[in-house]
Formats: structure tokens, sequence, C-alpha cells
């Protein structure tokens, strides 16, 4: 870990300010929230801030109801206190399994909204610093793509990179049609979450939409996704403190056998949270059949692109998928 | 086998056993669930850990690791790092004084816990990807590490044996395995084979698997002058490390003092001397200050070695009823290029089932990794993998229960050395265990139960690891204040130690637990062996039974000084240990306290140092350990998501002296067999011999999640042959563990899976 300044802020534009003065060209600072995924960084050496600004003592850590009957998430609402957070268990239960089904408790106490949002990948070679890895070194090459790869993406990969994003939390807020409110150096601004996130490209060394110092100030759920029946489901390799090999998000509403709304994300496949929108194209409309859920499934895979070690997820994502929204329908139609 | 083991080995069998120990009888305390003495000091804190100690003046080293897996340093350029904060010695090949190289490990009379043959740090060639390169010294472990993470060392890199599958084409039968002959056949395996109409004939694999202990390797080292050195050592040798440490630095043994009474975790990673400790001895010695060295976790992937990787094949033939006609098991393991170690998976077998004919070999490989080591078991624990899956599937194969095929292969004497068996009870462990699973109640055919989308199964095999005994040396010290002292340089890595040791030491004294304290973990004290191979508490037990029958007759003699005495005319075989004192066995009201003895002599304490001799015992007998595991899995259909929902391991270990103790050993063992069958797997890359996964997010041990609950049974018969009529319990546990769980994958899938660790895209 190199040597650093640690600044602390007291609300969003001193924060946006002292990170805005402490940054110069190719010597960024950073935020520091709960600090459970850019310390690490910083201890492997894979993050060189010179400078962090403290974000944790900002009024930042509100979950309030917005005037439509949407919702707003402080940046900083803690993991563990979100998925516990009665207006979420009660709308966005989606959202509160997908929390609780990542990393482990004593990590979901310190993270939080914002930082889950901005963590990193944790392919080996990126974690590596004697490994080449485009996404920390751009232009060095990448190792996962023949090296190991089991738990890479296989939809929407670039020759450059074939990282995923970790996050369950940004699953369900894929699925759940969120939006991320950001302040910076030009302002307020506000970006639907399925721009949040980017796809590798030829710059997989840029992991998201933001500008450069720009604050994740707030997320928001639509009153429109609230209340749906949802289930999140996670495949990993032992039972929790996991990342997912596949998981699924989705939130549905079903009408005398006819989808009404389907919200279908998946994690683990893909440099950013993935939301199937191939799938829910064919479904919206459609009957509530596993034929038609197979379909969907088939159709949101086919572009995948498998490696040596990860083929196996391609088949697993329409298992798991399929699988999901039968047991949504079966749900849906317990409760009609 | 060689010329003076066979000598050896004649003696032995000539050799009366020893007397029977009376306390194998006792209960006072021996046998009972008795807390853990050093748990109140752990969990309050008050127990120091090696990284713990406070040491005024205290420096901090930190370690760089080569990248690369074979070649040499053309340039080391560490200016920048000397300028950084804090810095007060860089080390490297070109600054580094000479040091000896520590032979390889070994016991006995000259230990040794040397664990590579690599000169760290006195030489240009690499020969492991992560192999120290140079030293750090500064003010805080931060700095440290800083300044380390500044050296970039230029390598000419040379084509490296960084994949062991490649490598399996150049393997070598070794001299010997651990003493014994790496093949050992008996008519005509293959022919027999081929002419069988029931067999089986499967290749199984072993991923290489790393140490994990939760507390890091950690030393700290303080010198006296130029000759004396203190270390604090997380190690299972304190014997072993202060003679590899003296000999690295030219100094005399007894002026290197290993203190290391608590070990947060060892499973046999802390049991040879790894890197760290003598960087950490160097950096002290250079810079003239106190040093701690503590690898991180990566670190510790880097420098301590773990489990081997295996390919085995193991192939029976059977007849009609079961009967093993013949029995091949044969495979290779890697090693280093630069240490010595074929793991002995072909040992179950050995002494497992009656054959008729068998071909039991097994050869070994070098690769350019760290040097591999011992992990709780070795060699049992991978290769009754493969004998006891390979077991299962020829049940099937013959259409019998797996239970019942075993039993009818059950042998009368140890199949390949013809010895008689100390102590077997192998079937009084399955019909035990069988009951407490309800194992009549498993339905026979595969793929039969099923609980919505989970299917179900049961599996069990067999567990077994050998009895050790080793050379041990201790003190026993009775004062005139009634109070024992036992000591000797033996270890608590957490499995009990203390606790046992003082049942024991209480109940041969006749003492309350309160009056006996047993001192550890230091090598000035007696030495004890190394605590591996569980081996540890008969080994103890034996030097302590027999120091304290010496005490016991200076005391005797002592009170026979005085002609008054109720033990006056009294021989050794007429008295025993009563009452805090010496009492007649024929009037046992006749006698005195030990308080009234030395008062009376006007002695401050009597004591009594003693080494026990050879274990010849076991050359005379086939000793072993044995496990019945059984376990339940369910399986989900669609994702190939294991979970193991319910475990029972029946044993047969000889007398139990502390339940409590003992059954966590089990358990312990136990869930560490369910993470080496379902996650844990060094994903070493083939590329560059680098491992990938250095880290317990990506290394996947079992979490709490992953663990049912597990009842333990255990016949607690004692073993005629052993002290205490005990055998240690540290590693049978994980025995048999990945056989029980792919056996029962087996039976609710109908998928054999024959490669380890059994994720979930091998169930798809």
């Amino acid at each position: 870990m190199n040597n650093f300044t640690y600044l602390r802020a007291t609300d969003a534009n001193s924060a946006v300010n002292l990170l805005a003065a402490n940054s110069t060209q190719g010597a960024a600072a950073r935020f520091l929230a709960g600090g459970t995924n850019l310390v690490d960084l910083m201890r492997e050496g894979i993050e060189t801030a010179h400078a962090l600004v403290d974000i944790t003592r900002t009024p930042l850590a509100d979950v309030h109801q917005l005037p439509d009957g949407g919702l707003r998430m402080g940046a900083l609402v803690r993991n563990s206190h979100l998925a516990a957070h009665p207006l979420i268990r009660e709308k966005y239960p989606l959202l509160s399994q997908a929390i609780l089904h990542g990393a482990s408790a004593q990590l979901r106490n310190m993270a939080t909204t914002g930082g889950n949002i901005m963590q990193r990948t944790r392919c080996y070679y990126f974690y590596d610093t004697a490994s080449r890895c485009n996404k920390r070194a751009p232009g060095s090459g990448c190792d996962a793509m023949e090296g190991f790869n089991r738990i890479h993406a296989i939809l929407g990969t670039s020759p450059q990179c074939i990282a995923t994003h970790p996050s369950d939390m940004c699953v369900a807020l894929a699925a759940l049609d969120a939006t991320v409110n950001v302040t910076g150096p030009a302002g307020e601004r506000s970006l639907p979450f399925s721009e949040v996130h980017r796809l590798p490209g030829n710059t997989p060394e840029i992991d998201t939409n933001l500008k450069p110092g720009e604050l994740i100030t707030s997320i928001d759920l639509p009153a429109s996704t609230a209340g749906l029946s949802s289930v999140y489901r996670k495949v990993r390799d032992r039972a929790s403190y996991a990342f997912a090999l596949v998981s699924v998000g989705a939130a549905i509403k079903i009408d005398n056998g006819t989808i009404q709304q389907i919200h279908l994300a998946l994690g683990g496949v893909a440099h950013k949270p993935w939301r199937a929108t191939i799938a829910e194209q064919l479904l919206r409309g459609a009957d509530a059949t596993s034929e038609n859920f197979a379909k969907a499934a088939e159709a949101e895979l086919a572009l995948a692109i498998p490696r040596r070690g990860n083929a196996f997820k391609i088949e697993l994502a329409k298992r798991t998928i399929i699988a999901v929204l039968s047991e949504l329908t079966a749900n849906e139609g317990a409760r009609q | 086998m060689n010329i003076l083991r066979k000598v050896v080995e004649t003696f032995a069998h000539v050799m009366p056993d020893r007397d029977r120990d009376e306390l194998i009888q006792r209960h006072r305390f021996l046998g009972q669930p008795i807390s853990r003495l050093d748990g109140r000091p752990k969990v309050t804190g008050a127990a120091h850990f090696s990284a713990e100690y406070p040491v005024e003046g205290l420096v901090h080293a930190a370690i760089v690791y080569s990248t690369i897996s074979k070649g040499a340093i053309v340039a080391i350029d560490t200016s920048t790092a000397q300028q950084a904060p804090g810095v007060l010695s860089v080390i490297t090949h070109l600054n580094a004084p000479q040091m000896k190289v520590p032979p390889p490990f070994s016991v006995g009379d000259s230990p040794s816990s040397g664990t590579t043959l690599v000169k760290i740090l006195n030489t240009d060639r690499i020969s492991w990807n992560g192999q120290p390169v140079a030293v750090v010294v500064a003010d805080t472990p931060e700095q440290a590490e800083h300044a380390a993470s500044l050296i970039h060392p230029v390598y000419a890199a040379e084509p490296g044996v960084n994949s062991f599958e490649e490598s399996i084409p150049q393997a070598k039968q070794p001299k010997e395995i651990m003493g014994e002959a790496p093949e050992v056949k008996k008519g005509s395996a293959d022919v027999i084979l081929k002419d069988s109409i029931h067999r089986v004939d499967l290749t199984f694999t072993t991923p290489p698997y790393n140490h994990n202990a939760i507390e890091l390797h950690a030393a700290i080292a303080i010198w006296d002058g130029n000759d004396k050195l203190t270390l604090y050592d997380t190690s299972q040798f304190t014997a072993g490390t202060a003679a590899s440490i003296a000999g690295v630095f030219g100094l005399k043994t007894e002026n290197v003092r290993v203190i290391s009474p608590f070990v947060g975790g060892g499973f046999g990673g802390k049991g040879g001397l790894w890197p760290y400790t003598q960087l950490c001895v160097l950096a002290s010695r250079i810079t003239g200050r106190p040093v701690r060295l503590t690898p991180s976790r990566a670190g510790v992937f880097r420098i301590v070695g773990g489990r081997t990787p295996s390919q085995q094949r193991v192939a029976i033939a059977a007849e009609p009823s079961g009967k093993f006609s013949t029995f091949i098991h044969e495979g290779v393991t890697a090693q280093s290029t630069d240490n010595h170690f074929p793991e002995q998976f072909s040992f179950p077998p050995r002494h497992l089932y009656a054959m008729d004919s068998y071909r039991i070999a097994q050869k070994v490989t070098e690769v350019n990794r760290v040097a591999n080591t011992f992990m709780r078991a070795p060699g049992e624990s991978i290769g009754t993998f493969a004998v006891e899956s390979a077991i299962d599937a020829l049940a099937y194969e013959l259409n019998l229960d797996p239970v019942e095929l075993r039993m009818r292969n059950e042998p009368d004497r140890d199949p390949v050395s013809g010895n008689e068996f100390s102590s077997r009870y192998l079937r009084e462990a399955y019909t035990m265990g069988a009951d407490k699973f309800g194992w009549k109640n498993r339905p026979a055919a595969v793929g039969s139960q099923r609980d919505g989308d989970w299917l179900i199964g049961q599996g069990t095999a067999t567990g077994t690891y050998p009895v050790y005994r080793v050379v041990t040396a201790a003190r026993l010290r009775i004062n005139a204040d009634g109070t024992a002292h036992v000591q000797t340089s033996c270890q608590e890595m957490g499995m009990g130690t203390e606790t046992v040791q003082t049942q024991h030491a209480a109940e041969r004294l006749a003492l309350p637990m309160e009056k006996v304290k047993f001192e550890y973990g230091d090598s000035t004290l007696p030495a004890a062996s190394v605590a591996g191979g569980s081996s540890q508490t008969i080994s103890v037990a034996l030097a302590v039974h027999e120091a304290a029958d010496n005490v016991i007759k200076e005391l005797l003699s002592l009170a026979q000084k005085d002609s008054e005495s109720a033990l006056a005319g009294a021989k050794f075989d007429d008295i025993h240990a009563a009452k805090e004192g010496i009492f007649r066995r024929d009037h046992p009201h006749l006698g005195q306290t030990y308080v009234a003895i030395l008062k009376h002599a006007g002695k401050d304490f009597v004591e009594a140092e003693h080494k026990t001799g050879a274990p010849l015992e076991t050359m005379k007998y086939s000793m072993h350990s044995y496990a019945a595991q059984f376990c339940e899995v369910r399986v989900h259909r669609l994702s190939g998501e294991v979970r193991v929902s319910r475990w029972v391991g029946a044993f047969d270990c000889g007398r139990i002296l502390n339940p409590k103790t003992a059954v966590s050993q089990f358990r312990g063992g136990i869930i560490m067999g369910i993470g080496m069958a379902l996650t844990e797997e060094t994903m070493f890359d083939d590329r560059t011999g680098r491992i990938m996964n250095p880290s317990l997010a990506e290394y996947h041990v079992p979490v709490q999640a992953d663990v049912p609950h597990i009842d333990i049974v255990y016949t607690d018969i004692a073993d005629p042959h052993t002290p205490l009529g005990a055998h240690g319990v540290g590693e049978i546990g994980i025995t048999g563990v990945a056989a029980a769980i792919a056996n029962a994958i087996h039976h609710a899938t109908g998928k054999r899976i024959t490669s380890l660790p059994i994720t979930l895209d091998k169930l798809m």
C-alpha cells in the first residue's frame, strides 16, 4: 500500500470539492465509504490512490419514500441496514434477498449502497499484480482468457476482458429499474441503472459511466416495480461467502396466465449486472409456460461466448432462469 | 527395505510387550469430558500467539516473492526501497551472509525441520513461483510491506515444470516411502484382473490443497549477542526448529530457544521450517533489532507448502461373493524440485483388506512449485478417496451393500506384512455407525430419493490412519507442597494437549488436576518430537508414565529411609500412587503423602527426566485407527450444487482419553474433509506455476453453512499395545470423508465423480 492523504468530507459538495482539489492528471483521489473493497485493492497494490476522501460522515445514509410512491436510498446506507429495512422488505424483497446473498454478515455491516455499485471484479488476474490484466494495466493483455476462467463472463465480453461484476445487490437494482443519482464538478445528474456499468469493449479499465469526480448520492427505486412477486437465486461454490457463478433476479406480474410485467437480470455472467432484455421482450405479454421460459432463456444466452472453464455457465444460466420463472409462476398461481 | 530395518523388525517381533498399564482401566480423569484448560486464556486474549508477544524495540520485516517459477535473478534494484520511509535494511542474495541449508525433515535423535534444499536468499536461482528473493526491514509492518512492493527483480525466466499433469510421464519410483517399499506385490494382479468377471478399474485425481490455519505463520526473532537467539515461532516442532535454525546460522542448538506454546491451527503446515522463520532470524541478525515477520495470507500460500496433487488408479477384481481376488492401487504424486516427500497415498490398502493378490505402487514427479508437505492425514486422506470410491463402485457391480462388501473382506492379519493387528474393531465401528445413521433404511437403488429439486443419497467409506509413536522426553517433578510439574517441549495446536496431559499426570500421580502444571511449547524443555502423525498424545504420555515411575521409585526409597514409614519394606510393585501419595496395594490405608515424604526427607522436590525407547511395537504389530464414515448429501438436479445434510462418524481409535476434545478433533477432520471433497483447490496456473487464488475469499474452505450436524460415536476399546490404550485422533477424522461424499453423490445421482473437488459443474 502506498502512502496517501486522508481527508474527511462533511457533505456531498465538500466531498466532490475535496476530491477535485486533490486530483491531478494521472493521480486520482478516491471516495472512501465502507472500504470493504477499496482498502483491499490498495493493500494489494491494485488501487494506488494518493488521496482518500472519507464520505462516511456525510448525511447520505437515509431511506425514504418519494412522492410518486418510489423509494430513495442514500449512498451510505449500509448493506445490512438496507436488507433489513421494513420498506425494502415490504416493497422490494428482491433487493433485500439479493443483498443477503452477498458477502458475509461482517462485510455487509460495513459495505454501503454506493460502494457496492462501485466494487471491482474478482478476476484472479486482476487481483495479481504479477499477471497481465487489461483492466488493471491497460494494454498489458489478459491472462484470464487462457487461464483460470471458470468464474468469468459469458455475455458481453470483449477480446480484452472477460471479467464479471461481482455484486448481488446490483442484479436486483438492474432488475428493478433503479436510477442512480450522482453529483460532481458539473452538477447533479441521474443515470438509469442499466447505464451505470459498462461492457469491457476496448476500455476494460473503465468500469462505469460515472465521470471523474462524480459521487453517487442516492439510488431511487420506482413505484412501478414495487410489490411484485420476486425471487433471487444465487448458484455458487459454497453455501455462503462465495461470489455467484450465476445468479438470477426476477420480478414478475402474471394475470390469468399471461405475463404482464417481467423484470429479469443475471449476475456472474457479464462485466455488468446483466438485464435480460431479450428474454423480457419475448416474455412480456406471453403465456407463463415453461416452454416460453425455455425459449426466452435460450434467446438470452444465444450470444454467449464460452471459454475453456466457464462453458457450463451457459447451461446453468438457462436452467436457473427457467427454474426461477417457474417458481415465480407457481407463487403467483398460489396467490391468485 | 534396508538391512538395518530388517534386523530391527526381527528383533521387534521377539521383544516382549510392555507391561500392561493399569491406568488403562482408570476413569477419575482419563476418559472424562474435561473442558480445555487453555480455553479461558484463549477466549480472553490472555494466551499469546507467536506474533503477539510484546517486545521492546520490535521492527518488522516483509518478503518479496518471485513471480517466475524457474530461472535466475539478473538484476535486483533495491535503491527505491532503501530510501522508502522507515526502512532499516533490504536484504537480497547479493548482500545476505551465507547460511547453511537445514537438512531434510527428520524426527528422532537428530531432529530437523527442513522443508526445501533451495538456498533461500543465498542464490540467484529461482525454483518456484513465490520463492523469497528479498526481505525488507522497517519500523512498521506497513512501511516494510510498502518498501517490499517497490522491488521488482529482473529475471531470466526458463521453462519450468509447472503442470503436474504434464509431468506424469516423467514419474519415477522413489527408493522408499517413509521407510516402506514404494511397491508391494503378490500374485499376478493384472492377469487376475483381466480374467475376472466382477471388477472395477477407475482413475482418480485429487488437486493440490493449501494450508489455511486461522493463525497466519509468524515469527519474532531476538538475538542476544551473536551466539544466542530467542525465537517465537508458530511451530508444531520446537525441537526441530531450534536444531535447524541453529544449523542454518552456525549456533549451538542449546543457544536457540524456540517458544511456541499456542499454535492457532497447525494441520501439518507448521511442522516444517518454512522460509519466513529463517528470514526473520536473518533480518534480526543484520539489523541488530528484534524483528517480527508475519507473511500475509497470500504470502503463506507462496512459501508454505500444501498437499500434493495425485493421480491414482484403483482396480479391483472380486469373486461373486465379494471376496477380493486382486487389488491394484497405483499412481503418482508431485514433489518440488528441491524436496523429497512422496506422499504415502498407497498405504491404506496395504492394511485394510484381505487380498489374495495385489500390486500397490507409487511414483513421484518433480515440479517447480513450493515444496509439498504434510497436511492432515497425508497419504491416507487422498488414498482413501480413491480406494473407498472404487470399493463403492465394486459394491454396485456386485449388487452388494457397500458395508457388507467391506465386511466380507475384513482381514485376520495385516494383508501385506502378515503382522497381527494390535487392536482392530472396524466391524464394531461399522455396526455402531450404521445403527446411528439408520443405514438399514437406505434404499439400495441409486437416484431413488428426492425432495423437490434435490436428489438425496447416502454414502459410506472406511477411514484409516496408522498409530505412530515417536521418541519423546519429559521431566516430572513432585514438589514439597504436593504439586507436580510436567515438562516437555511438545505443542498445543488447539487439540487439547495441555488438558489431556494434565488429566494423565493427575491420574498417574493420584493428584487433583489443579495440583498439576503441564509446561510445553519451549525447545529448552526435554525434547518432544513433532506434533504430527497423530503421535503426540501417546508419545508424551509414555514419557510421562516412565518419568513418573522413576520419581515414585525415588520417593519410595526416600520414604524407606524412615524406618517408621508405613511404606517400609515395600517394593515398587507393592505400592501405587493414591491419595496424593504412595500407598500399599494390599493395605490401601498404609502409605504416605508426597508432602509427608518430602517433608521428612527435607527435600524441596524430587524429579526425573526420561526419554522413551524406539517404537518397536509398531514393527511387531499392525497398528491403526479406523473410521466408518456415513453421510447423506443433497444434490440439486438442475444446478449440481451439493449440500452435505447429515454425518455420522464411527471411530475405532483405542481408548478415548477426553471425549470432549477428541470429538472436536473428529469433527474438525470431517469438516476439513468436506472442504477437500467439495470446495477446496489450489489453483496453480500451468503457464507460470503461480497460485491464482491465494486468499480465503477464493480458496474455498467450508463455511458454517456447508457443515451439517456431525454425530460421533466410537468403540472406546483400549489398544493393549499403546500407552494408555489410546491412539492419536487428529488425523483419522478426515480419512474416508471425500469417498463417503462421492459415494453418497453417486447414490443420489448415479454419477461417479472421480476428480476432486466435486464442484457443481461436474454434476450438471
